[in-house]
């Protein structure tokens, strides 16, 4: 047992701090850029250098094989190459949604001629990519979903409404699923498709966030054509496509969660003067740090654990909700303790702690989202009790009846 | 890096948990606690000769001279099977203060014996209701003879002898005590059974009048030496923990795959869903608190103090949630004194309490890591 690095990893390492080094800027000071997360049109040029660069170097998919433009590297340089990168000022990841769900699906759902088309470009940030999965009708039981595409000819129409789409203002491609038959149980009459963002029948709408900010959207599909060679996999086994997806979905937002640092909380509760003292002298205080800090420690070696099983050969599994239901609402937690330290401050930023207080705020006003994307903590909990324990799933009154006929609400 | 233990180690593992499953079944532990006994003499002969007494006793002493890591697995598995030995008193707290701060000569005296069972060792710090601090301490030490009185003694009604906390100095400082080796089986010595809330594991109120005693470590190193023994302790009771938690999980899932309410299986209700998947995850989070409490031990990291309060902290929270919910959701028959829930319930109060509450330990914490925000 030990947190070495292997004399591989070792020499892995010395590479990427190497060309880390050469080709980008230390983050300043060592502290994290204070802004929240800002896609104008200069983070996006600025990511799709930085993209370029990392594929050059063959850091933009590390554990992709070598024909694909990735290195044919381990799960484990994966992590050395991030925990690196997290030192220098690097530009907002507009990429993970497409590199790590959308073409990993594609390739392998989708034909050669498909792979061939866009799997590089995606590579190498020339192209982005958005999930469009969820509907007003169901994000959870996604495959509720309305989004119809009709065939006609060599070509599907398609028509309907998506929702909470990540990204899709600044999309090239979409990773559509569709109802393409009514008349079967729903999970059998939906069917994947690649679409053109840019098509003139598409329309992204954004939507404000209850953050302010607006990063996910409606994006609205007016007989919208997709050429069949567009579709991935069979006709009627979208459902199946999309748990690929989905799948990848808990790989990477397993991480879970950031929020506040615990050095960060101690900082601050050695500031703030309660009647009795300093509130780090509370110890009402002192038991609510250490349990975040437990539980913080007990994620990342969770993590550990997961990657020297992956190291060994072993398939990451539904195990790795832990990362996202702890994680989301340990920060969402963390950060209502910051402002509640902060007493009648903690509610408007200004005076000697506004850098402090806006930090809170914004982590605290961006939890609920991470809460609920990627699966919400209740269907994680699920996914728990049902795929890790083998507890029986829940009754369903949808499985048997045609889509056409299950109730609905408004 | 490697987080994980070796093919050997989870070899070593299995055997015990194979050997236990055999040598001690739910109903050697209610055996124990249902009757006179201390302890279930015949168990802990057989693990005796399975050598885990001398795991970590260098094999000059005539123990396996194994590491930690291999005492780790062991404690996992004696968690599962709640064994009613005294393996924690003897192993974790007396074994290891004399392997951290035993003269050559005492380590001579005592090591080989601790292997062979034919001494039982403990450690005694708490004299009252109180958190066991320098200033709650006041066991005197006049002339090499201590007399006052320690309560709640592990084990203290079988074991041979003792690490016992005394008051040296003129003060409440931590360089006010000191620690000694007292033979309790000798002269000043009484010592009473008390009820235990796991009456498989016991515990005594030990009084000394004049007990001849012999130091252990540098006078005023006392509590330096007791917080380092508590802190291994605490790693190896977290796995103690962890494996008793499994169970827990194990045996709630099991029922709830066979009870039905209201036409269906009550592990279909997500309340029931919902709790067991927390219960995994308070698991999970303090297996990997306690592996990696297993490395520092391994390695005695500079970060040992605080991975032993981490681990500590998760796993008391771990064991006692799941053995509190494993009763919940059998409902009326969890509580009753027939079904095996109430023998984890009350372990894992027992082992939540033993080595000093979840409060006092997240304020250690909180101390190391403002330490090291200063650092
Ligand atoms: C920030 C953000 C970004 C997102 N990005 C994308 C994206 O890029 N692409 C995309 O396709 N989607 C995206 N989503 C959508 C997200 O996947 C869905 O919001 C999510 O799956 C929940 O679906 P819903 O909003 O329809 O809520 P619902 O499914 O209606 O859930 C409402 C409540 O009911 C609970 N619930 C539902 N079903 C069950 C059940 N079986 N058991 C117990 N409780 C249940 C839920 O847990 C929740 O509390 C994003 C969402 C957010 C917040």
């Amino acid at each position: 047992m030990d947190f070495n690095d292997t004399p591989e990893e070792a020499k892995f390492r010395a590479d990427v701090k190497e060309w880390l080094a050469a080709n980008a800027k230390p983050k300043s000071d060592g502290g994290v850029p204070k802004r929240r997360y800002e896609t104008g049109k200069d983070e996006i040029a600025w990511a799709k250098e930085w993209q370029a660069k990392k594929a050059d170097a063959g850091y933009a998919a590390i554990t992709w094989p070598k024909e694909l433009g990735g290195l044919g590297g381990t799960p484990m340089q994966s992590v050395i190459y991030n925990q690196e990168e997290s030192n220098y000022e690097i530009p907002p990841g507009i990429f993970g949604i497409g590199l790590g769900m959308c073409i990993p699906t594609v390739m392998k759902h989708g034909s050669k001629d498909l792979n061939d088309r866009y799997v590089q470009k995606a590579l190498r940030g020339e192209e982005i990519w958005c999930q469009l999965f969820s509907e007003p009708a169901g994000g959870s039981d996604v495959a509720g979903l309305r989004t119809k595409a009709e065939k006609q000819g060599d070509k599907w129409i398609v028509n309907g409404q998506k929702v909470w789409t990540t990204g899709a203002q600044f999309s090239d491609y979409g990773l559509l699923i569709a109802r393409t038959d009514p008349d079967v149980p729903k999970h059998k009459g939906i069917t994947a498709f690649i679409v053109d963002m840019k098509h003139p029948g598409v329309e992204v709408r954004p939507i404000k966030q209850a953050s302010g900010d607006s990063g996910f959207n409606e994006v609205f599909f007016t007989d919208v054509e997709i050429n069949d060679d567009h579709r991935l996999d069979e006709v009627g086994n979208g459902w199946k496509v999309s748990l690929t997806t989905l799948m990848n979905e808990r790989m990477s937002i397993g991480g879970g969660g950031g929020g506040p640092s615990i050095s960060e909380l101690i900082d601050l509760a050695k500031t703030v003067e309660l009647e009795s003292g300093p509130a780090i002298q509370d110890g009402a205080v002192r038991e609510r740090i250490a349990d975040w800090y437990v539980q913080g420690q007990g994620l990342a070696y969770t993590r550990y654990r997961a990657l020297t099983a992956l190291s060994k050969g072993a398939i990451p599994g539904p195990e790795n909700s832990i990362g996202k239901v702890v994680g989301a609402k340990r920060m969402q937690d963390m950060a209502a303790f910051g402002l509640d330290l902060l007493d009648m401050a903690g509610g408007a930023v200004g005076g000697e702690q506004a850098d402090t207080i806006q930090t809170m705020q914004n982590i605290y006003l961006s939890a609920p989202g991470l809460r609920i994307a990627g699966g919400t903590d209740e269907i994680l909990r699920n996914i728990i009790a049902e795929r890790v324990l083998g507890l029986p799933g829940d009754i369903r009154v949808d499985k048997e009846v045609a889509f056409k006929e299950l109730p609905t609400g408004k | 890096m490697n987080f994980d233990f070796s093919d050997d180690q989870k070899f070593l593992k299995e055997q015990a948990r194979k050997f236990l499953s055999e040598q001690c079944p739910p109903a050697v532990m209610r055996a124990v606690l249902e009757g006179d006994q201390s302890y279930d003499e015949k168990l802990w002969k057989a693990i005796v000769e399975m050598g885990w007494t001398g795991t970590t006793i260098p094999e000059s002493y005539g123990g396996l001279g194994l590491g930690h890591l291999e005492l780790c697995v062991i404690a996992e598995e004696l968690g599962r099977a709640i064994a009613p030995v005294p393996f924690s008193s003897s192993v974790y707290l007396a074994t290891e203060a004399l392997l951290l701060s035993g003269s050559e000569e005492q380590k001579q005296t005592y090591l080989p014996k601790l292997v062979t069972g034919d001494a039982i060792g403990t450690l005694a710090i708490a004299e009252s209701a109180q958190q066991p601090l320098p200033k709650n301490i006041h066991l005197s030490a006049d002339g090499g003879k201590l007399t006052g009185t320690k309560l709640g003694v592990p084990d203290g009604d079988i074991a041979t002898f003792c690490v016992v906390a005394a008051k040296t100095g003129n003060d409440d400082s931590e360089r006010s005590i000191s620690l000694f080796l007292v033979d309790l089986t000798g002269p000043g010595v009484k010592r009473e059974r008390v009820k235990s809330i796991d009456p498989s594991r016991s515990q005594a109120t030990v009084i000394f009048d004049g007990a001849p005693a012999d130091p252990l470590g540098a006078a005023g190193d006392g509590w330096q030496i007791a917080k380092e023994v508590l802190d291994r302790a605490a790693i190896l009771t977290a796995f103690e923990q962890v494996g008793g938690a499994d169970v827990c999980l194990d045996m709630a899932k099991t029922y709830a795959m066979e009870r039905y309410a209201f036409g269906r299986l009550i592990g279909s209700y997500q309340a029931i869903k919902h709790k067991l998947a927390d219960m995994y995850i308070h698991t999970e989070l303090a297996r990997s608190n306690a592996y990696y409490g297993a490395w520092a031990l391994h390695t005695n990291a500079a970060e040992l103090p605080t991975a032993a309060a981490g681990a500590r902290v998760s796993a008391t929270k771990a064991s006692t949630y799941a053995a509190e919910e494993n009763i919940q959701t059998h409902g009326g028959v969890g509580y009753t004194w027939e079904y095996d829930c109430q023998l984890f319930y009350k372990r894992a109060r027992l082992l939540a309490a033993n080595l000093g509450s979840a409060r006092v330990w997240k304020d250690k914490l909180v101390s190391q890591l403002e330490t090291r925000n200063a650092a």
